[in-house]
């Protein structure tokens, strides 16, 4: 790395070392209860934040992905309910890796026929869809009790599920995952999803399959998703039908709008301040009025700063966005005028 | 144009039969004859029912459509309001759901207070009609043409108001006690052996008629409905023409959520109300206008007797995957036609 990119990153650098050590000076609670959770959150959002910032789609079919990667790790390994088959663990995570990246090409091959706020309204049916269907069914989901005892595997002698281990495991997936996001964005791929992000009409008059490359952006934000949910199972050993249901599903949504929409590093800050707040809130206010309070907090943010905690510091910092949308451009929707009300734009 | 002899006698045949039926029709043998046909037809009809209803399975069947039907009536009423407030505004309220168990909470409150089952499904109204207004006023008003933004507010609304009905109402299941003209079977005894049907599940039929109609008739020929058509078209121009369009805006806001409000008591009579029924109402309102067409009543309509009877039919003979065929509807219509059944295309 040459010293004019080491001064550029500096910031970034020092951050990942304090993670890295991160462990060496907390306990065990603050590197598993926190950090982890933290991270795995952090990366479902990330998912989210590809999509909306990069691709102007807010999906809340995120944590639907996730959680099929989750049930499919459930179902494929070593699971405590006696249903499914137990495959050796590298075949159970690729199996839940393609089985979560096809439901996530299914859903943006449904939902990229619509734009705008009709793809919220289509994901939040899907999800809530699932979680219901979930519940209902026995011989793949086990009903309402779901899944449980499903345990980290045991890999060259090393215990995934040690606190210390997996913490590495999930800071590990967490930067891989928000540098191949950073990367991706700037491939002619990345930069066709933008052009389209900011007008259909004009990238489809240049040639570039629209339908094609939305539904490629979702099946690549499924990827991440799958991941995080095969990392999600694995840290709370179980999953059921509520854990994917509407609560969890706008969880991740508020985590994404919290850290901004527009910026990769969001979904993480918006994340450690989920869990913070998640953990700590016991203390502050009765245990009953949590979801009060996060609603309170995605309410202000939407109202005072539409790119989160991470556009308001930017913007304190004097700093320009670097994602390459303006503000609030996104939520304003001002993008997206050109091509009318919000339906798919004509002409493939 | 020439016409062709064999079409010409055809026509002529054919006029002289309306002749002939037409001085029938006016005399008296012919109501007589009309008459004793109805009859007849009645009698029949009534003869191959009471054949019918001795076979359980057709009973179920009658059952299970009724049940289908009612709730394709609910959905309706709490979608019109949802599919209004969008046609108009392009908002997405998604705390539509919020003020369905809004209105529920409401209407139970004052029927029980006042005894009144008509002042309760009143009060329901006006409660989720006052809380939409101060949605619209104070929020949205403030971020006006920025879907998304109002969408995600919507959202947070949701979170905020399901922990606030929770905090003041618990965690209780209610049920609102209609008049008692409206409570217990409708027994069909003509109809052989068929049970009976619950009268309030069967008052919500004509109930929903009534509101499509009346929102059809505001619509289609009030200056109300001029301005909220003009609206949907062209809000600058509606505009331009002297209208308050932020007043416009407000009574629409506030008649949607009034629809949820008395879709709310409705349900609560019908069936009962609980944490979480936001969630299922606002998914249903999503997968009925996803699948009528966003911003059209009839669509609405066509929409809710579709997902209501699937819905229903799905529970009752395969309940197993019973939610998926309603997911399969929402695709198959999103693949054939985006804009929704009788939505408009952009």
């Amino acid at each position: 790395m040459s010293p004019a990119l080491l001064r550029r990153h500096t910031a970034a650098l020092a951050l990942l070392a304090f993670l890295v050590i991160f462990p060496g000076i907390s306990s065990e609670f603050w590197t598993y209860q926190i950090g982890a959770q933290s991270l795995v959150l952090g990366a479902i959002a990330l998912s989210l934040v590809f999509l909306a910032g990069y691709v102007g789609r807010v999906s809340l079919a995120q944590l639907t992905i996730a959680g099929v990667a989750s049930y499919a790790t459930a179902y494929f390994g070593i699971n405590g309910v006696g249903v499914g088959l137990e495959l050796p663990w590298p075949f159970t995570v690729l199996v839940a890796l393609a089985v979560g990246t096809l439901v996530a090409t299914l859903i943006g091959a449904v939902s990229v026929r619509t734009q705008g706020i009709y793809t919220i309204m289509i994901t939040l049916a899907i999800a809530v869809g699932f979680s219901y269907l979930a519940r209902q069914n026995y011989d793949l989901f086990n009903g309402f009790t779901g899944f449980n005892g499903v345990v980290p595997p045991t890999i060259l002698g090393i215990d995934l599920g040690d606190p210390d281990v997996f913490y590495y495991l999930c800071l590990a997936y967490a930067v891989l995952a928000y540098l191949v996001v950073l990367y991706v964005v700037r491939t002619p791929f990345g930069l066709a999803l933008q052009g389209i992000r900011d007008n259909p009409r004009r990238m489809s008059a240049l040639g570039f399959k629209i339908e094609r490359h939305m539904i490629a952006a979702f099946a690549f934000s499924g990827v991440i998703a799958s991941g995080a949910g095969v990392l999600n199972i694995w840290y709370f050993k179980r999953i059921s039908p509520d854990s994917i249901g509407p609560g969890p599903i706008l969880n991740v949504l508020i985590v994404a709008v919290v850290g901004g929409l527009g910026h990769p590093i969001g979904a993480f800050v918006g994340a450690v301040l989920f869990v913070l707040l998640e953990t700590f809130a016991i203390d502050l206010i009765d245990r009953e009025r949590f979801r009060l309070l996060i609603g309170l907090i995605l309410l202000a943010i939407v109202v005072a700063s539409p790119d989160g905690l991470v556009g308001l510091w930017r913007r304190g910092a004097g700093g320009r966005p670097r994602s390459g949308l303006s503000l609030s451009e996104l939520l304003s929707g001002r993008r997206n005028r050109p091509t009318g009300d919000g339906r798919k734009a004509p002409a493939e | 144009m020439v016409r062709r002899p064999e079409q010409a006698g055809r026509m002529s045949t054919l006029s002289v039969t309306l002749h002939q039926y037409e001085r029938l029709k006016r005399s008296p043998a012919g109501w007589a004859l009309l008459a004793v046909g109805t009859l007849l037809l009645l009698w029949l009809l009534l003869i191959v029912l009471r054949v019918v209803f001795e076979d359980a399975q057709t009973r179920r069947f009658l059952t299970v459509t009724l049940n289908g039907l009612s709730l394709a009536a609910l959905y309706f009423v709490v979608a019109s309001g949802f599919t209004l407030i969008f046609g108009l505004m392009r908002t997405v309220n998604l705390a539509h759901g919020s003020l369905y168990l809004l209105g529920a909470y409401v209407g139970y409150d004052v029927s029980t207070a006042t005894g009144s089952w008509y002042l309760g499904l009143l009060g329901g109204a006006a409660g989720a009609a006052l809380a939409g207004l101060l949605i619209q006023r104070f929020l949205l008003s403030w971020m006006p043409r920025q879907e998304l933004r109002q969408t995600l507010v919507t959202i947070a609304l949701t979170i905020v108001f399901a922990d606030l009905m929770l905090w003041h109402w618990g965690g209780v299941t209610y049920q609102i006690t209609p008049p008692d003209y409206l409570t217990g079977f409708l027994r069909f005894e003509l109809f052989g052996n068929f049970k009976g049907y619950t009268i309030i599940r069967l008052f919500m039929l004509p109930l929903a008629v009534v509101i499509g109609l009346g929102l059809w008739l505001l619509v289609r020929f009030t200056r109300l409905g001029m301005m909220i058509r003009a609206g949907v078209d062209d809000q600058d121009m509606l505009s331009a023409t002297g209208v308050n369009v932020p007043v416009v805006f407000l009574g629409v806001f506030a008649l949607g959520s009034a629809l949820a409000g008395i879709a709310g008591v409705l349900g609560a009579s019908a069936l009962s109300v609980a944490p979480g029924e936001d969630v299922r109402y606002l998914l249903s309102s999503l997968v009925v206008v996803i699948v009528g067409g966003m911003g059209s009543v009839g669509g609405a309509a066509v929409g809710a007797l579709l997902i209501g009877l699937v819905e229903m039919y799905g529970s009752a003979y395969a309940p197993t995957y019973s939610v998926v065929y309603t997911f399969v509807i929402m695709v198959a219509v999103l693949a054939v036609r985006p804009q929704g059944i009788m939505g408009r295309p952009a």
